[in-house]
């Protein structure tokens, strides 16, 4: 099973520093085929920098980065579109790859926001303008996903539903995800993989073991822990037909 | 019955105006107008360098922005200082020793408000081979890397992560730019470039909902005070130069007219 899927990313000791100020060090880990690796953290823990090392936006950086695909799709963080710009949703779409009208309308469809094509950038909603900046991403079809907080803005009900279409493009497209989220419950139900940062990798691992680290505790208080039990309850025991318990 | 001179200043006016419209786009996109301004200031010296070491004016012009373009790079790294002021102070010194060298060279007679504002009406059959040529030249690798050219554009990280290498289209960016100025020195004159590289993509941007609609009223609105201003400098015996650059403004002012309505329809 391990072997099967293509390694699509690998971050080696990777590392970067601006004025001899340590940003982040000393991360590695690997994105497969088909798999999603979370990264969690404080605010200010490198997150959005370790992205940007393994995106190769970064000139210099510390450690290896080497990616097995060209096939890449993006969301930043954040993105500012000035007014002097005028482009409308659907210019946007094909910014960086050549698209037809159909592919545009199926991936805008996908994260519900088709009615939105001819409408200028400008006059979307923090929310309106994630949901375009995640159909553009995965309208390339891309091998890799990198997406960094991608649904800040977006209403409680349409949170769930963006992930839920995440996971499904990471089952279905079978690319490889490496995700940024705020959402420890999401990051804890959904993903294969789980690095938590702190300037540096304090502890990594699949999300059931990271949420028993203690370092993990430390980071993120102890109700954070619990936050695996309400989801574990479905693996630590089974139910027989008859609906008692089979204990593991 | 037009004369020739004048025939020779449309076809200069129109090469202009058919590079400095999508070019120009691209300079306020990304807010490059202080920075061509400040080119277009250095051109002055790069046209008592031709003087000096008998070089080709557009030549000369063209390393000179070059050598400026390294040299606020360089700036850059070394310092905290804000761009506009370190452009302002490339601009202004450059300009300042063009001025110093055009004061030792006695024995050449200089005519420094034909620089500054350009003698369309002077313009050679050669000048208009340097900017048809050079002009079409340039919109061939506008037109090639103009969706990743856009892509870095719009964010420089987007671009860079998903394969486009900005950092190399913004440089043939620059040098393009530089290539306008080189090019175009002679006839609208350092001033007047800078204000054909913004106003008619200002007004443009006032009446247009896409990139490209963009692009093409902006041509066009450089088109238009192309031929206002000439003719209108025929009829008014005005300053060419100037005389399109005002024109530029008229048609930017109407497009502001256009706007509001708009934006009063909106609400």
């Amino acid at each position: 099973m391990e072997n099967k899927n293509k390694v699509l990313l690998k971050v080696e000791n990777a590392g970067i520093s601006l004025n001899d100020k340590s940003l982040v060090k000393g991360v590695s880990f690997e994105v497969k085929q088909g798999e999603i690796v979370t990264l969690i953290g404080p605010n200010g823990s490198g997150k959005s920098t370790t992205a940007k090392i393994a995106l190769g936006i970064y000139k210099k950086i510390d450690g290896k980065v080497k990616t097995y695909t060209n096939k890449i799709g993006y969301v930043p963080q954040k993105i500012s579109i000035d007014w002097t710009l005028p482009i409308r949703v659907s210019d946007f779409m094909t910014l960086t790859e050549e698209l037809n009208q159909d592919q545009i309308n199926i991936a805008l469809n996908l994260t519900g926001v088709e009615h939105l094509k001819n409408k200028s950038l400008s006059n979307l909603s923090g929310g309106e303008f994630q949901r375009v900046l995640i159909a553009r991403a995965i309208s390339k079809q891309p091998e890799l996903l990198v997406l960094d907080e991608p649904v800040q803005g977006v209403d409680f009900k349409g949170e769930i539903a963006l992930y839920e279409l995440i996971k499904k493009i990471s089952d279905k497209m079978k690319c490889g995800i490496l995700l940024i989220s705020h959402d420890l419950h999401v990051v804890m139900s959904a993903t294969d993989y789980v690095l938590c940062l702190n300037g540096h990798v304090c502890c990594s691992g699949t999300p059931h073991n990271v949420v028993k680290d203690s370092k993990y505790r430390e980071l993120f208080g102890d109700r954070a822990s619990n936050i695996l039990s309400f989801y574990e309850h479905k693996h630590d025991h089974t139910h027989s037909q008859d609906g008692t318990i089979d204990q593991k | 019955m037009l004369d020739d001179f004048f025939i020779r200043a449309l076809l200069a006016g129109i090469g202009i105006a058919l590079i400095t419209g999508p070019i120009g786009c691209f300079v306020i996109w990304r807010r490059l107008s202080f920075f061509a301004g400040t080119l277009a200031h250095s051109a002055l010296l790069g046209v008592t360098m031709a003087l000096v070491f008998e070089l080709n004016i557009a030549l000369s012009v063209f390393l000179i922005s070059a050598v400026i373009s390294i040299f606020l790079l360089q700036l850059q790294t070394k310092t905290n200082l804000p761009n506009d002021a370190l452009l302002g102070l490339l601009a202004h010194s450059s300009l300042a020793i063009g001025l110093v060298i055009i004061g030792f060279l006695t024995t050449i007679r200089f005519d420094v408000m034909g620089l500054l504002f350009g003698d369309i009406l002077a313009v050679s059959q050669s000048d208009l081979l340097v900017i048809w040529g050079g002009g079409v030249f340039i919109l061939i690798i506008l037109k090639i890397i103009w969706k990743p050219l856009f892509a870095s554009t719009i964010n420089y990280d987007l671009a860079k992560a998903e394969g486009m290498n900005p950092d190399r289209y913004n440089a043939i960016f620059t040098i393009l730019m530089a290539a306008i100025i080189a090019i175009s020195i002679k006839i609208v004159g350092l001033l007047l470039i800078t204000g054909m590289l913004i106003i008619p993509a200002a007004l443009a941007r006032n009446i247009s909902s896409n990139p490209i609609q963009m692009a093409l009223l902006s041509t066009i609105g450089g088109l238009l005070s192309i031929l206002i201003g000439l003719f209108s400098s025929l009829e008014f015996n005005t300053a060419s130069g100037p005389s399109i650059i005002t024109a530029a403004l008229l048609l930017f002012l109407i497009s502001l007219i256009k706007t509001k309505k708009f934006s009063e329809l909106k609400k």
